[in-house]
């Protein structure tokens, strides 16, 4: 009644390849899945004509003529249009034999940010990490995109320390037409609460500040050392409730966040003389800290490349 | 859905397929179509049933053997489907707890001196399930429930392969299997082949392999979901099993 024992290993396959695209006679040769969101599938291939590794993103489930197949042929204009080194670059639309519609994108050999945050403590590091990701944002915003969707499952960190926003899946774009009032775009713990009420016509680039300010809160704890009260002061005032309270922008937020590092009073704190001589003593201590890195940094490049 | 997923607004939409739930059918319909119901559903559980009636129960080979004939030749009466709400969980949940009953029912009856009712012999390969619980991890034996899952889950693969297997052989399609074979099923652990090595050994162009080998997989899809199809029994526990095996979401409507 039944063939061969299929072993743990056997089962994993055919999973995979019950659920592989079929890119036909394109030059791709799907490999391996290297992700798996609301939306799609993304999958580690292999350019044949260009002999690299790719990533492509595939919708779920074929459906001709669906609303999805539209949404991931605008991500991808979008994306072509965010040419941004802290933006995935995105090479190519496919269209499948299956009738769905899927992109090519830079594979990024690295990990997704909330696996990132897993193996780094370091609060300067993370703050690095996340300086990154607010210009990114205000790039975006500059072009007139909302992500809507930021979550660190839409961050990555390639191998050269870049970080990178994935996902434009659900952004919009100024100009675009705007889903149906009460339509609910985004993920619940990140999305601000107009979103969350469904006001589409009220989300903007304040949205997206306030997952910013999320992705913060969550970066800050479990930090090394742990954060103070004026880094604590900027996530809150990003993430605050109502839109007007929020910084403007993502790049409003990012300079306050410099503030904080050069030591400079942050706009979401009112200081107190206490707080005064706090941040004074830790301005000292950062710049004893940049000195020692820098130092570091030539060290290390001096043993690697003997320059 | 879970909070950390994109939302996109609601999702409906079917997944077209012609199956019956054999789980429904096996409740009422004629006898005919029963007694055919009930055999699709002991192709897909008598293994797990079997290795866990052997690990939860400690039952011995021959003592598994006769309780789960015993159970899927007479216990799996009309009236048992009928107690199942697919409202309340899934099937397979159901059915492993019916098993359950089962086996306590008949140590009671033994206990009192009575002997199990002679049910009838049904024709499976008891030794060769027997010989595949040496496959088992140890984590198996330590969370039945999962295990049980597993097993059930190893099974509609392997009879999603088996039909598929049949039906290349039907269509005389016999290369499209085993390229199927060589490059998803069983591919050599040291170096997976590439598609060209594939096309080279089969003295087939390279797009004729990946037309190949996109035929059998999506007819495997096809097959592993007809199977899901008759072992759920309901719409709900289709799609949540799809999902769970092939990461299959359903669409959206147009808002
Ligand atoms: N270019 C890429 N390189 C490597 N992994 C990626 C890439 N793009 C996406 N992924 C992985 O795939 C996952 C899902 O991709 P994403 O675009 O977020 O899909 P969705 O819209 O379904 O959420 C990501 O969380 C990430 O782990
Ligand atoms: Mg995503």
């Amino acid at each position: 009644m039944s063939g061969a024992w299929l072993s743990d290993a056997a089962i994993a396959r055919l999973r995979l390849a019950a659920e592989l695209p079929e890119l036909g006679s394109s030059r791709y040769e799907v490999r391996a899945l290297l992700g798996r969101g609301g939306m799609g599938s993304v999958y580690l291939a292999h350019d044949t004509g260009l002999g690299r590794d790719v990533a492509i993103k595939v919708l779920h489930d074929p459906a001709p003529g669906s609303a999805l197949l539209a949404r991931l042929q605008r991500e991808a204009r979008l994306l072509a249009r965010l040419e941004h080194p802290g933006i995935v670059p995105i090479h190519d639309l496919l269209h499948l034999p299956d009738g769905r519609v899927a992109y090519v994108m830079q594979h990024v050999q690295g990990a997704r940010l909330d696996q990132h945050l897993a193996g780094e403590r370091g609060l300067e590091a993370r703050l690095r990490v996340f300086l990154k990701l607010c210009e990114s944002v205000a790039f975006a915003h500059d072009r007139g995109v909302v992500h809507r969707d930021l979550k660190p499952e839409n961050v990555m960190l390639g191998r050269f320390g870049e970080v990178l926003v994935l996902d434009f899946g659900v952004a919009h774009a100024a100009g675009e037409p705007l889903e149906r009032a009460g339509t609910v775009v985004g993920t619940q713990r990140y999305m601000a609460p107009e979103q969350a009420r469904g006001e589409v016509e009220r989300i903007d680039a304040r949205s997206d500040v306030h997952a910013l300010g999320r992705i913060l809160a969550g970066m800050l704890a479990g930090a090394e050392p742990p954060a103070n009260r004026p880094l604590r002061a900027i996530a809150a005032k990003a993430s605050a409730d109502d839109p007007a309270a929020r910084y403007p922008s993502a790049a409003a937020l990012r300079s306050d966040l410099e503030a904080f590092l050069s030591g400079r009073p942050v706009s979401a704190l009112p200081e107190t003389p206490l707080d005064r001589l706090a941040r004074l003593y830790r301005r000292h201590r950062v710049a004893v800290w940049l000195v020692a890195a820098y130092l570091a940094m030539r060290g290390a490049v001096l043993l690697t490349t003997g320059r | 859905m879970a909070g950390g997923d994109t939302e996109i607004g609601g999702r409906d939409d079917r997944f077209p397929s012609t199956r019956m739930s054999a789980v429904r059918e096996a409740a009422s319909g004629d006898e005919a179509c029963r007694q055919r119901a009930i055999g699709t559903l002991i192709a897909a559980y008598w293994k797990p049933a079997y290795k866990y009636v052997r690990l939860r129960w400690k039952a011995d080979n021959e003592q598994a053997k006769d309780l789960v004939q015993g159970f899927f030749a007479g216990a799996l009466g009309r009236a048992t489907f009928a107690r199942y709400d697919a409202g309340k969980g899934s099937f397979r949940t159901f059915l492993r707890h019916c098993l359950d009953d089962h086996v306590r029912d008949q140590r009671d009856a033994q206990r009192a001196g009575k002997r199990g009712g002679g049910a009838a012999v049904l024709s499976l390969d008891f030794a060769g399930a027997e010989a595949e619980l040496a496959h088992l991890e140890p984590r198996d034996r330590e969370d039945l429930d999962a295990c049980f899952q597993r097993e059930w889950v190893r099974q509609v693969f392997a009879l999603a392969v088996d039909a598929l297997r049949d039906l290349c052989a039907a269509q005389g399609k016999q290369g499209h299997f085993e390229l199927f074979r060589r490059y998803d099923l069983e591919p050599d652990p040291g170096a997976p082949p590439s598609y060209a090595a594939l096309a080279a050994a089969a003295g087939l162009p390279v797009t004729q392999v990946t037309n190949h080998l996109a035929w059998a997989r999506r007819e495997f899809r096809r097959l592993v979901l007809d199977r899901l199809r008759e072992l759920t029994g309901s719409e709900a526990e289709f799609r949540e099993e799809a999902r769970a095996l092939l990461g299959i979401t359903f669409e959206e409507p147009r808002p």
